[in-house]
């Protein structure tokens, strides 16, 4: 950090509060985690505690690996995920680079068409969805999921996207065409890189929404084979008794993939650097 | 053999026309400047012959070959942007090699080409680093660089040097002088700048408003511009000019003088009050208050002293003076 720029204080000051932010926003991770590993009573009588000798238990864990196949779960959620994720970002990219680089008659029509499905959420439709996954047979498949996770994030990566792309200079894109690029070659080497931090915050934005959703697994792949975890750690929350050490150890579970994913993406948010590109 | 031809070109972005109708032939091995107010085509031509933009009518030969739907790899050109363009994951070697990688050229070519471009432009010892890790005249000689390495018939440039400073600027501009003297390819080359016009070209093409007002060599233009417009926009410091009738010339007529073309004296038709003095050491530039549309300028060699606020008399040789009438249009007299 530039010493000139900034005061000894000011830098206390930004620490300061990023640290506090940083604690508000881990407390209730933390408290998952730790509870997760001590017995039901004692997460009931001290559920801010760390577990000690006593109250440590992994009854929770135990649990959950013994109810129902909750590595297929896992399977089948990272699959569904990271499927939806890359048709998200490789489809919304495409019609991103041909809206904000082609000249066509409705462009801007067929863009603020893409850009509706931001406003209208997916549910609405979920009769209809269903409808049609009984027609093609894609009822209990991962495809199923995986189709509707597309549809349900496209609008907003081609949206962000757009904006993105249209700020890619123009003339690197010429300089690749009168070098003898094809179309697809400028779309894969020159304009994407240039656009990977906007990739990992629509990859970010729409993970989360994906990894933890309940209505669509539900409806369109409720089978054995087919559960997602968030839909596979319903079993532990009943109406009238919950299992919370199965339920919190379930959750703490989930976050590993969700992290790994993350710090994959936001090491691409951080080295978006584009200087020497253009002047 | 001429090395583009240009019969007629139009260019419209909807309603909007860019391009009206412009004819041109550039011979090889010449260097062509085009010169224009900001706004008037100049980067629209450029493209249009590279092939970035299709004419909405008309027609484009390079080397004899119609190009109209020829893709711009394959007409034989290079071009240089005036925001450098190079690819950032690429090494300045990477990014010199591109093009030919593309064409098939062997892997003993590419690097033969490379190795003369890079010596002529003395990038040898930046080969292997990335565009990021350069500076801007740098940057500027790997994307000149990379527009030689193909050897092409035709150079486009796009206001290469206006993102250099002043130095640099010059050093670049007597770097490309000395590349076209080398090099057998014909050059076009866009700028605003009247310095890098009149000093380059073989020929100056003047444009407005999407039209050619006049092409011609620097001098010829210089001494014998088709029009007012082409007179004021040659020349720095700008042309004077002055209602041709407070002299006696025709009514509605108006007189342009080059600054250096007047000079001081009590004996001339023309008086006024000095309001700025711009001393450059070697020229002096004078401006004065003389009851006409804009100040007049006087440029006169060496150093003078001359008082702000003083009255001075400016005479004319009228033989160099020239005589537009009210369209603007030349008049002989
Ligand atoms: N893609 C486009 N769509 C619509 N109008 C355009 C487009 N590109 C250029 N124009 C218009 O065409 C005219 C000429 O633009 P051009 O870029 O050729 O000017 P220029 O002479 O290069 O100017 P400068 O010296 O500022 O670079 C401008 O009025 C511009 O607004
Ligand atoms: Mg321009």
């Amino acid at each position: 950090m530039n010493i000139a720029r900034h005061s000894r204080l000011n830098t206390l000051a930004m620490h300061g509060a990023l640290i506090v932010y940083t604690l508000i926003a881990l407390f209730p991770v933390f408290v998952i985690l730790i509870n997760s590993f001590k017995s039901r009573r004692a997460i009931f009588r001290e559920p801010l505690a760390l577990p000690d000798a006593e109250s440590f238990s992994m009854i929770g864990y135990q649990t959950v690996m013994k109810q129902g196949d909750f590595l297929l779960y896992f399977q089948n959620s990272l699959i569904v995920t990271v499927v939806s994720l890359f048709f998200v970002l490789l489809f919304g990219a495409m019609a991103a680079f041909a809206l904000s680089e082609y000249r066509f008659r409705g462009n801007t029509l067929m863009g603020l068409y893409l850009a509706l499905g931001i406003m209208i959420p997916i549910r609405i439709g979920t009769v209809a969805i269903l409808d049609m996954m009984v027609a093609t047979g894609l009822v209990n498949t991962l495809w199923a999921l995986i189709l509707v996770y597309t549809a349900q994030g496209l609008p907003l990566a081609v949206f962000i996207l757009t904006e993105f792309m249209r700020q890619v200079s123009d003339d690197l894109k010429n300089a690749g065409r009168i070098d003898g690029l094809s179309e697809f070659t400028i779309f894969f080497r020159l304009v994407l890189p240039l656009v990977r931090p906007a990739m990992a915050t629509v990859a970010v934005f729409n993970m989360i929404p994906i990894w933890n959703d309940l209505w669509f697994p539900l409806i369109l792949a409720p089978a054995e084979a087919t559960k997602t975890l968030t839909l596979g750690s319903q079993v532990f929350i009943g109406q009238f008794v919950t299992d919370w050490n199965a339920v919190l150890s379930a959750l703490s579970l989930a976050i590993l993939p969700v992290l790994v994913l993350y710090v994959i993406f936001s090491r691409q948010l951080i080295r978006g650097i584009t200087s020497g590109a253009v002047k | 053999m001429t090395a583009l031809t240009l019969t007629q070109i139009c260019k419209s972005f909807g309603p909007v026309d860019v391009l009206k109708n412009i004819d041109l032939s550039v011979e090889e091995g010449e260097f062509v400047v085009f010169v224009g107010p900001s706004g008037c085509g100049k980067s629209t031509l450029l493209r249009v012959i590279a092939g970035l933009e299709d004419a909405t009518s008309g027609e484009v030969r390079i080397g004899g070959q119609r190009v109209n739907t020829t893709p711009p790899a394959k007409r034989g050109i290079a071009m240089v942007f005036q925001s450098y363009a190079l690819y950032p994951h690429l090494t300045v070697r990477g990014n010199m090699a591109l093009a030919l990688k593309q064409e098939g050229q062997s892997r003993a070519t590419i690097d033969a080409r490379i190795a003369e471009a890079s010596r002529m432009l003395n990038l040898e010892p930046y080969l292997d680093r990335r565009p990021s890790e350069l500076s801007g005249g740098q940057r500027q000689r790997v994307a000149i660089g990379r527009a030689i390495v193909r050897q092409p018939q035709l150079f486009l440039f796009d206001e290469p040097l206006s993102n250099l400073d002043a130095a640099l600027r010059i050093n670049t501009r007597l770097e490309i002088a000395n590349l076209h003297r080398t090099l057998k390819g014909a050059m076009i080359y866009v700028t605003h700048d009247q310095t890098e016009a009149m000093t380059l070209a073989d020929k100056i093409v003047v444009l407005r408003d999407g039209r050619v007002e006049q092409v011609g060599s620097p001098m010829d233009l210089y001494n014998n511009p088709a029009n007012r417009f082409v007179a004021g926009f040659l020349g720095a410091p700008a042309m004077n000019f002055i209602d041709a009738a407070t002299v006696g010339g025709p009514a509605g007529h108006s007189l342009g003088i080059r600054p250096e073309h007047l000079h001081i004296g009590a004996d001339g038709p023309l008086s006024g009050q000095v309001t700025h003095v711009e001393r450059l050491g070697g020229d002096t530039n004078v401006f004065v208050e003389a009851g006409t549309d804009q100040p007049l300028t006087i440029r006169l060699f060496g150093q003078h002293d001359i008082a702000i606020g003083s009255s001075i008399g400016l005479g004319y040789d009228p033989r160099q003076a020239l005589l537009f009438d009210a369209e603007g249009q030349r008049r002989p007299h």
